[in-house]
């Protein structure tokens, strides 16, 4: 019991020194996750906005008011770039690999626990600097989460003198916080294992973290000089992107998707990851063919380099460059195919119960599937340059991003809420949330996908101007996707609810609630700072489930026979 | 697929909805095919007393029959919607035919600019003819075109036509359509383009012959 009450007295001290100062790595990642949990509501908020302009494009939207085109590029800017960079990221990455890393590998901290604080300070920095964006003179920046110049180099061309550099200021802050935190992830897992965490022991969504934040760091590099270009440009007159200078456009474009391309599945692997643990303990199975997972993994994260052209086939690059991005797009489905084969084959033979965390995780599986398939009509070159910027376009992503940023998150919060806060969520509620979530988000997106196809191009505030665009049937479809936003946002108040209330009134959580054989449910429920009681050794692999010959169906990691 | 809900109006645009449709059921089998695995293994394992889990890990050979099988199913799609692809797009945007007119397109903010050559037909002449936001073109006609923008990036997008190239400021660049059916469409611009974005529509009026030479008529009167 010495450790426990040494780390006791640590975690003494005001509110101030234990929550805003604190270096527990389990702090940080819940004041990651409550950031982005606000941050997701401003995004989501901004979608309401935006999505009642399309449905009703001469009615002011109720409590906002009329929606100005330049107001419209600067909503639909910042809801992309909330939600990939102050959502995505940080829930998935920031917050569960900071709460999850520590606890999965047996040790009791970061390796470099102020370096982490640090990272979460200058993320918190880069939200307010973001939005701050959108209340300068000029307005927020209007030019796409792309931001592509000439358009965003140039006050006089894109008309938000302030906000286009702050904006990027804001992304460049947030890519310092998290080469920081990418840093301390990797050398964590790579030095401060519990005895006997052998590589091939170390629970898949910790290796999907690490993999993501290599794929990270070796892709924003790139990015990060042409953010730098970009802000001489837009602040010292500077013109590498634009041509009256003998400065390049295109240039650009390249750097930002040779990052904008490895990002997906930065925020991709972590998902994966996560219904990896959820779906082995909830069908009480061994996650089918481990060692390949990882190699695919692996594989699809250096694949993800070489396809970062198919953003450009009608962007006015060489036309013969083409055929190979679309050979090197295409070849990825094979990876990620795979991930789904191992996903299903895992649920072969198991004995599957459906909590909450459960159903979101299959979920994920069943909804990703969609933005898979449809992602090959956009890696071919040919259909592509008629779906290329459309609603199609946004369809697709929209179900890759959902799931991963949205149900794959739901499906850890519910799985490891227990672990973080000590109590239970209620199931019913979750069920219902689940329900109101998982349905109307296909009512949002399936009828986008049609208005593409219809030729309906993205980032227009109103398609008054465009006779062929007004027909009746696409504009109903525009309302009924508007309609099934309103009925997702309304029930994630049920979300919202559950959470705070189980968080001060749920039912005291055991330390292992759901029989799970990783690390992380050895220590108390929620863990004291330094995390466990006596440090665990481990022994076997993560996911030893209904082993042959054994009483119990599950062998937790550290229990010695 | 595409055809069901926008004209096809120009020569390759049969071919890229015929590419479409082709990966729409290629990718759709395979998706039906998963789902309804998927679906079905959570109703035959779900839980049951008395039954355990299997312990079952992959890493046999024979296990992974069950990933290398739909593997190689996946690739065989691979190669025939890569072989169709490259078809379409040579044709689409690689291999020009050659040209009955060439036309100027100019994006600005927030206009499209037309330029005929006129009867020399040589551009940059006298006698170009010039129109905003309107582009009159002769069914059955090769145009190619040299789109080049003024500011920032637009792209030049015709629905109709699956015609969709960006205009990038500092360079010209050459692309062509042909046009079969008569009738008005719209020109968007598909490259968020400044607050006017939305509001730079064009109207493409493809006519007959007589139809155009009169209008061409009109314009130099
Ligand atoms: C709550 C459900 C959501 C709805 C209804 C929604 C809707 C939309 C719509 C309609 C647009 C485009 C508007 C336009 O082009 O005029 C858009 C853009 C975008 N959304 Fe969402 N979205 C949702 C959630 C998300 C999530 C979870 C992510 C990512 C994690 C995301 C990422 C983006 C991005 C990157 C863009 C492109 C922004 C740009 O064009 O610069 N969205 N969203
Ligand atoms: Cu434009
Ligand atoms: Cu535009």
């Amino acid at each position: 019991m010495s450790h426990d009450t040494a780390a006791h007295a640590a975690a003494h001290g005001s509110v101030w020194r234990r929550w805003v100062f604190s270096t527990d790595h389990k702090v940080i990642g819940c004041q990651y996750l409550f950031t982005g949990m606000a941050m997701a509501v401003i995004g989501g908020l901004m979608s309401y906005v935006f999505r009642m302009q399309l449905a009703w494009p001469d009615a002011p939207v109720p409590g906002y008011g009329v929606v100005s085109p330049g107001e419209y590029n600067a909503l639909v800017t910042n809801h992309g770039s909330i939600m990939i960079f102050w959502v995505a990221m940080p829930v998935l990455i920031a917050a569960l690999g900071n709460f999850l890393i520590p606890l999965m590998i047996g040790c009791d901290d970061m390796v470099f626990p102020r370096l982490n604080r640090l990272s979460y300070q200058i993320f918190l920095l880069s939200a307010l600097v973001l939005l701050g964006s959108l209340a300068v003179p000029g307005g927020g920046f209007g030019g796409a989460w792309t931001s592509y110049p000439p358009l965003s180099a140039k006050g006089a061309y894109n008309l938000t003198p302030y906000g286009a550099p702050l904006w990027l200021v804001a992304v460049a802050l947030e890519f310092v916080a998290f080469l920081l935190g990418g840093i301390n992830f990797v050398t964590t897992v790579m030095n401060a294992r519990a005895p006997g965490m052998k590589a091939s022991y170390i629970p898949m969504v910790v290796w999907m973290i690490i993999i993501a934040s290599i794929l990270f760091m070796a892709s924003v590099g790139p990015l990060v000089a042409g953010a730098v270009m970009l802000l001489f440009d837009q602040i010292l007159g500077t013109r590498f992107f634009d041509p009256a200078g003998g400065g390049d456009p295109l240039l650009w474009q390249h750097l930002f998707w040779f990052f904008g391309h490895p990002e997906v599945y930065v925020v991709l692997l972590p998902a994966m990851g996560i219904v990896a643990e959820i779906i082995t303990v909830f069908s009480r199975k061994k996650l089918f063919a481990y060692n390949t997972v990882l190699l695919t993994a692996a594989g699809t994260g250096v694949l993800s380099f070489l396809v970062w052209a198919h953003h450009q086939f009608v962007a006015g690059i060489d036309p013969r460059m083409a055929h190979l991005f679309t050979v090197t797009t295409l070849l990825i489905s094979i990876p990620i195919a795979e991930m789904t084969f191992v996903f299903i084959a895992t649920l072969y033979g198991g004995s599957i119960t459906f909590p909450t965390p459960m159903l979101f995780a299959l979920a994920f599986i069943a909804e990703f599937l969609i933005g898979g398939v449809t992602g090959i009509f956009l890696g071919s070159s040919g259909t592509d340059i008629y779906l290329h910027d459309t609603y199609f376009v946004l369809a697709h992503f929209h179900y890759t991003f959902f799931p991963i940023a949205i149900i794959a998150t739901f499906a850890a919060l519910y799985f490891w809420f227990p672990k973080m806060f000590g109590r239970m969520m209620n199931d019913t509620l979750g069920k219902i949330h689940f329900w109101g979530t998982v349905i109307p988000f296909n009512f949002i997106f399936i009828p986008l996908f049609i208005t593409g196809m219809g030729g309906d191009h993205r980032r227009i505030y109103s398609y008054e101007n465009f006779p062929m665009q007004m027909t009746p049937f696409l504009q109903e479809l525009r309302i009924v996707a508007t309609v099934s936003l309103v009925i997702l946002l309304l029930f994630q108040v049920v979300f919202l609810f559950n959470f705070f209330w189980s968080l001060f009134r749920g039912p005291k959580a055991p330390a292992n609630p759901w029989r799970a054989n990783t690390l992380e449910w050895t220590a108390p429920s929620p863990p004291p700072h330094g995390n466990f009681a006596t440090m665990p050794s481990v022994y076997r692999g993560p996911y030893e489930y209904s082993v042959p010959g054994r009483a119990d169906d599950y062998w937790p990691q550290h229990v010695a026979n | 697929m595409i055809e069901w809900l926008v004209p096809e109006a120009s020569t390759y645009a049969r071919d890229i909805d015929w590419l479409f449709t082709s990966i729409f059921l290629t990718v759709g089998f395979w998706f039906l095919l998963a789902q309804a695995v998927f679906f079905w293994l959570l109703f035959r394992f779900r839980r049951r007393d008395g039954v355990p889990a299997q312990y079952i890990t992959g890493e046999e050979k024979a296990e992974k029959r069950w990933i290398s099988i739909p593997h190689a199913l996946v690739i065989a799609c691979d190669v025939f919607l890569i072989a169709a692809t490259v078809m379409v797009w040579r044709n689409v945007k690689q291999v020009l035919p050659p040209a009955d007119e060439t036309i100027r397109v100019i994006g600005q903010q927030w206009a499209w600019t037309f330029v005929h050559p006129g009867p020399d037909q040589q551009l940059g002449t006298e006698d170009d003819v010039t129109e905003v936001n309107e582009l009159h073109v002769t069914n059955g006609t090769v145009y190619h075109f040299e789109l080049t923008s003024k500011d920032v990036l637009h792209s030049f997008s015709v629905p109709a036509f699956r015609l969709k190239q960006d205009a990038v400021p500092g360079r010209i660049i050459t692309g062509w359509f042909q046009p079969t059916t008569i009738g008005q469409y719209d020109i968007q611009c598909a490259e968020i383009c400044g607050i006017g974005h939305a509001l730079m529509p064009a109207r493409l009026y493809v006519e007959t012959e007589s139809a155009h030479a009169a209008w061409l008529r009109d314009r130099q009167a």
